[in-house]
């Protein structure tokens, strides 16, 4: 265990100041998530154009510096990408977090794995994934425009 | 039993919890368990074990006298008058689901008011919203005052006329507000309206005498109180657990069964359908007699000197605020850290062996009314020293360092 990994500088600098923490403009798409053990909730706003590229994403909520920190660096990342390389980059994010090494990705830069690396320490702390994972399952869940809210503990 | 000397009674304190001793600071949610019970449970298995109250061998008689004893044992711990005013359950919130599913059977009717508090615990909560879908009842809450606690004002203030029963926390898990339940219940009774006590956290950390509290049903929760988990006692006064109908129907709780008749067993048998957890009933008479040994008075002396430390020494941590602030005040400190959210700190604090909880600890209405998403929650036993609460504030100043805050 080592908190150092947990609490990187960088999570804390998003946990603190969450990037996108507001509602989109015209969104088209949303859904609501939510950890009722620990009572962190998010709403995840998406607006797709056309060709359905994240034209804006942008979140509500409020949890744990892991889940800010996650969905900060989540909507950071997601934006400018379409639909079929988000949905990859969760499926990605997810097994990184609940199991491999490395992301494997090709559509995120170097750079951007790196920075999405730094949530590799919740892995330590299994009572903590969920934290981190909350956002990104209702990032998909969005996708759908599903209106059931997503629960951690379904 | 010197209560100063303690701990070593409890055998997880000679373990290293990841490297760490432990510091336990999570009574509230649990108690850990001293030798003898856990050794009773051991022995109980290893060499007297049968089921009890069916058969007429020698094992059989021998355990159903144990099972009986620990009934015995809690009537007189909790001076309730009669024996089979105890009834054994799984645990408090059968017993208070109990409670609510045998009065919306028979008491309770289309319009009434059931009274509660802001403070309860969801096991006090659940069970009436139940009968409010079922029976169409109403559910008033007495508010909390500014210290986190309940006046009998409040609750006065939101009795109607329809209000048929009032049920109450003893001991709030979160705020640690012990609440005046004999005086609510002498004002309840002048208005003919039952009382129910949710006693989880009472029953560990204060005196109970059923007589003198007078209350028509109170819930205990054994594994918070040193004792084995699966296991809870409702007391209720004979003349409603007589009147009222079974609460689950099975073996051991009928008198007699016909394909167009059944009649059911007399108390406490009426309300113990099943094979009952035997062996926790029975360790349970153990941690009744580590209490008593120790004595209830030393126990809430201890309690109360941990709980004035602990909140002074909280109170004097910057950007530590502490929720609740009742005079009369349980084992429970509860707080949040501005810049901190309580998940990050139960984590932080866990790192050096300092256990505690975080999140709502099933108390949402509470914290909605607090205005909070979460807090954090640290609440002491017996076993814990002041020491204990001396680690919890360095590790919270550690979180602070992490977070960068002063």
């Amino acid at each position: 265990m080592n908190l150092k990994e947990l609490y990187q500088e960088i999570i804390l600098e998003h946990g603190k100041n969450p990037r996108n923490l507001r509602k989109t403009d015209e969104f088209n798409k949303d859904a609501k998530g939510n950890n009722p053990l620990c009572g962190d909730n998010v709403h995840v706003y998406l607006k797709l154009n056309g060709q359905k590229i994240v034209e804006d994403i942008s979140f509500e909520g409020s949890g744990c510096a892991i889940s800010m920190a996650s969905a900060s660096i989540m909507t950071d990342l997601i934006k400018g990408k379409n639909e079929n390389e988000a949905r990859e980059i969760v499926e990605d994010f997810l097994g990184m977090i609940k199991e491999n090494p490395e992301l494997k990705s090709e559509n995120l830069k170097e750079d951007e794995k790196t920075k999405l690396m730094c949530l590799s320490g919740v892995k330590q702390y299994p009572m903590r994934v969920k934290c981190a994972t909350l956002s990104w399952h209702t990032l998909v869940s969005a996708f759908e425009n599903n209106k059931d809210q997503v629960n951690t503990e379904n | 039993m010197n209560i100063n000397n303690i701990k070593k009674e409890f055998p997880i304190f000679d373990e290293k919890i990841q490297n760490n001793d432990l510091v336990y600071l999570d009574s509230a949610n649990s108690s850990q368990k001293p030798k003898v019970v856990i050794d009773r449970i051991n022995e109980f298995y290893t060499k007297q074990f049968s089921n009890v109250g069916r058969s007429v061998h020698y094992l059989a008689v021998a355990a159903t006298n144990l099972y009986e004893n620990t009934r015995t044992s809690v009537q007189k711990y909790i001076n309730a008058k009669d024996k089979n005013e105890i009834v054994f359950t799984k645990g408090a919130t059968e017993a208070l689901n109990l409670v609510a599913n045998t009065l919306g059977q028979n008491y309770v009717q289309e319009g009434d008011e059931i009274l509660i508090t802001e403070l309860e615990h969801h096991s006090n909560y659940v069970p009436w919203h139940f009968l409010r879908k079922s029976k169409n009842i109403k559910i008033n809450f007495a508010e909390i005052n500014e210290e986190g606690g309940i006046t009998i004002e409040a609750i006065e203030k939101k009795i109607t006329p329809k209000t048929k029963i009032i049920s109450i926390t003893h001991l709030s898990n979160v705020t640690g507000a012990i609440l005046p339940v004999k005086e609510i219940t002498e004002l309840a009774h002048s208005k003919g309206i039952i009382v129910v006590v949710d006693g989880c956290q009472g029953a560990p950390h204060l005196k109970l005498d059923m007589q003198d509290l007078d209350c028509d049903f109170y819930a205990i929760s054994c594994h918070k109180m040193y004792g084995p988990t699966g296991l809870g006692v409702l007391y209720g006064k004979k003349k409603w657990l007589e009147e009222l109908p079974p609460y689950q129907g099975g073996g051991g709780m009928i008198k007699e069964v016909k394909k167009d008749m059944i009649s059911y067993g007399d108390l406490p048998n009426k309300y113990e359908a099943g094979t009952m957890a035997t062996a926790q009933v029975i360790a349970f008479d153990q941690s009744i007699k580590f209490l008593e040994s120790v004595g209830i008075d030393n126990v809430m002396k201890h309690e109360a000197e941990l709980v004035e430390y602990g909140q002074d020494l909280l109170q004097k941590n910057n950007s530590v605020k502490l929720i609740g602030s009742p005079k009369d005040k349980g084992g429970v400190l509860s707080f949040t850290i501005e810049g901190i959210h309580p998940h990050d700190i139960a984590t932080i604090l866990d790192e050096d062996g300092v256990a505690i909880r975080a999140g709502h600890h099933c108390c949402q209405i509470l914290h909605d009314k607090l205005n909070i998403p979460a807090s954090a929650r640290a609440s002491v036993g017996i076993y814990n020293t002041k020491d204990d609460l001396d680690k919890l504030n360095d590790s919270i100043n550690n979180c602070k360092k992490i977070f960068n805050l002063k």
